[in-house]
């Protein structure tokens, strides 16, 4: 399954391969004419039309009342660093809320995939058969831990035993400026919320990128082998292009999971509306965590402009999905539908 | 083999049915006693205190969540006194409660603030010949809890508390704090503050003391939102309460019940008075004592008097009301309505209050809510 079709991350409908199966599919039932074929036609494509007619209406949705919002907004919402709809008068911004979606993400980003491609390339291809698999297992578990339990976890667990780490970060690293720890505090920071992040995006993109390396052709990495590579040669030869656009796919599902994660982020997070370069620093926030802490209390007009933020998370997810897309497309050679 | 798996299997039943078997006992354990703590005195007084006259069907309130736990226990003990009467309080936020109640699906709302002017306008459309009205039913001090080892008893003064919360003091043996505290050693510590991350009644109710009692420190408005910058934030009371004990040094606040819940040490607060006053439930019910009516005729909304100076009023503290209709409340609720409020300003319904870590409202004031429900119609 993996080896065939890219994995979709959930948010974009998936447009090629759902399309081009549709097509073969009609073809050959117009050849054949066998009445099953037509149902399975009729199905499939309700169930593409119906998943693009639901996301277009959760645009024009998000859309309508985002708009409503931004109309009574009297501060620039891309600019200004306040959320206060029920001020007088009503001012809010997302400068804030971007910044830390996306830092916390790229911090996640950073920590995970090497750490996944590590033991996803352990797993296929170091381990022995009998440790392959109990550790398979016990990464793919972690996906099944809800995210609040995470999120106690974080704050409980996480956030003390990472003062540590940095206090010793500030010592050694604070001339790389984010790494400097000038506001007292426990780590309630963007870089705490991105290492929960990382842990919490680990199962899927390991248990991804371990499927593609497993579909690496037997004959490749044979011929390598004959040549007299070494297996870290093998690997670096063979198997890493290989699963290169996979190891992007399995990427971009697990930011799509990192941008948008909410309950572990407002339990860890301690927020507030200032951009900073200093990571370890409390402070920030998310598009995610911003609407689970706004909501409760919010306003008719609040509610739009959590929405309105909403809205630019679904943006900011769409581009990121079509950028991973685009680079996939780039290296189709390289990807198992060819092998 | 097989007879093994069948011995695995019987072990597992057994042991299935003792888990099982225990929180059963447990879930029934726990129950008693809160019924017999708080709600046991309401079954005892219930058949001759609490009157169910007229009293039927369904009741929808909803609104503060500040006042959920006392609202609990009351809708526990009516229940149980009035057989066949239900009633669904929905704790969600004093603002949402109004909304509603404006849109006519809650018998009453449940608020922390009284009705804005532009609330009271909307309300007459739901009112029939009368207005929305506040009725103060629920008063609970707000604690400032504290975590400082080998500190005990650490008094603080209100611009001294702005200042802590808007970082201008930043360290625990400052000298505003250590003439506060004489012949007590302060260690030489980072203070951190911790306050709440979502908009909340609380915050608003403690920025209206600071803004009444140390203006020069605090220029903040009194806002649902925390206003200083700086500072640390965690999500509710419960939130704020978990980080004051896990941090060495840190300093929040929270209403009174999860401190003494949690055992987190309070500040008492130098008003002036002769002593510094304790946050005790007691001591906040003589603060609002001193809180003058500002509401208009049979609205009773408040106006706190923060910078008491009376001995053992503690002043921080917080009165959410219940919002009804002065007249024109739905018929088919107006019974119910009346029944319930009349058992909650009771004098049997006040007196949950403290055991829940609430404060009853005075006396006087008690007597004109008792008096404005019985006027309801």
């Amino acid at each position: 399954m993996v080896s065939t079709t890219p994995i979709e991350p959930m948010d974009s409908p998936p447009p090629g391969p759902a399309g081009a199966v549709t097509g073969a599919l009609a073809a050959r039932s117009a050849a054949t004419g066998r009445a099953g074929d037509k149902v399975f036609l009729a199905l499939s494509r309700g169930s593409g039309i119906f998943l693009l007619v639901l996301m277009a209406s959760i645009a024009v949705f998000l859309t309508y009342r985002a708009a409503m919002a931004l109309t009574e907004n009297e501060g620039n919402f891309l600019t200004t660093f306040d959320w206060n709809p029920a001020g007088n008068p009503p001012v809010f911004g997302i400068a804030v809320l971007l910044f830390g979606t996306v830092v916390s993400s790229v911090i996640a980003m950073a920590i995970a995939v090497p750490v996944a491609v590590g033991i996803a390339l352990f797993i296929s291809h170091y381990a022995p058969r009998k440790l392959a698999g109990p550790i398979a297992y016990v990464v793919d578990l972690l996906a099944a831990v809800p995210s609040i339990i995470y999120g106690i976890w974080g704050a409980l667990f996480l956030v003390p035993y990472l003062e540590g780490l940095n206090l010793w970060l500030d010592h050694f690293f604070s001339w790389t400026y984010i790494f400097e720890k000038t506001q007292v505090g426990v780590a309630r920071s963007l870089f705490t919320v991105g290492i929960l992040l990382a842990i919490m995006i680990l199962p899927i993109v390991t248990s991804v990128s371990r499927e593609v390396f497993l579909q690496v052709p037997k004959a490749h990495e044979e011929a390598a082998l004959a040549l007299g590579a070494t297996r870290w040669e093998v690997i670096r030869m063979s198997v890493l292009p290989f699963g290169r656009s996979g190891v992007i796919s399995a990427s971009m599902l697990g930011l799509g999971r990192a941008l948008g994660e909410t309950m572990a982020v407002a339990t860890v997070l301690s927020p507030s509306f200032l951009i900073s370069g200093h990571l370890l620093n409390p402070g920030g926030g998310t598009f995610a965590q911003n609407i689970a802490a706004k909501f409760d209390e919010a306003n008719e007009l609040g509610r739009d402009a959590l929405i309105a933020s909403g809205l630019v998370l679904f943006v900011l997810t769409l581009l990121v999905n079509g950028g991973a897309r685009m680079i996939i497309a780039r290296r189709k050679e390289y990807s198992g539908a060819n092998a | 083999m097989k007879l093994q798996r069948k011995n695995g299997l019987r072990a597992t039943a057994l042991g299935a049915l003792a888990v099982t078997g225990a929180l059963v006992l447990t879930a029934c354990g726990s129950d008693d006693n809160t019924s017999g703590s708080s709600g046991g005195s309401g079954k005892a007084t219930a058949a001759s205190n609490i009157s169910c006259e007229g009293a039927k069907g369904k009741l929808l309130a909803s609104g503060s969540s500040a006042q959920k736990n006392a609202m609990d226990l009351w809708v526990k003990n009516y229940m149980a006194a009035c057989s066949g009467v239900e009633i669904n309080y929905k704790s969600s936020s004093s603002g949402e409660g109004i909304v509603a109640f404006n849109q006519g699906t809650v018998g009453f709302a449940g608020s922390d603030s009284a009705l804005k002017p532009e609330e009271v306008a909307e309300s007459k459309k739901i009112c029939k010949s009368g207005q929305g009205i506040n009725l103060p039913m629920v008063g609970g001090p707000i604690a400032i809890g504290y975590n400082l080892s080998g500190v005990e008893d650490l008094t603080l003064d209100a611009p001294t508390i702005a200042k802590i919360f808007n970082n201008k003091i930043t360290k625990w043996n400052d000298p505003a704090i250590a003439k506060l505290n004489e012949g007590k050693s302060l260690p030489d510590k980072a203070i951190q503050a911790f306050h709440r991350s979502e908009d909340s009644g609380t915050t608003q109710n403690l920025g209206k003391y600071l803004g009444a009692t140390a203006k020069a420190e605090w220029p903040y408005e009194a806002e649902k939102k925390w206003p200083a910058p700086g500072g640390q934030a965690a999500s509710g009371s419960s939130g704020v309460a978990a980080q004051v004990k896990q941090v060495d040094g840190a300093i929040g606040y929270f209403e009174l019940s999860y401190a003494t819940s949690q055992s987190i040490p309070t500040v008492s607060i130098d008003t002036g008075a002769a002593a510094p006053v304790k946050a005790t439930s007691e001591n906040a019910s003589k603060a609002i004592a001193a809180a003058k009516v500002k509401g208009t005729g049979k609205d009773l909304a408040l106006e706190l008097d923060y910078a008491t100076k009376a001995e053992g009023a503690y002043p921080i503290v917080l009165v959410t009301y219940e919002v009804v209709c002065s007249t024109g409340n739905k018929s088919d609720t107006l019974s119910t309505v009346k029944s319930f409020l009349t058992y909650t300003a009771s004098e049997e319904g006040q007196k949950v209050l403290s055991d829940a870590g609430y404060a009853p409202i005075p006396a006087e004031i008690n007597a004109k809510v008792r008096e404005t429900v019985a006027g309801l119609n």
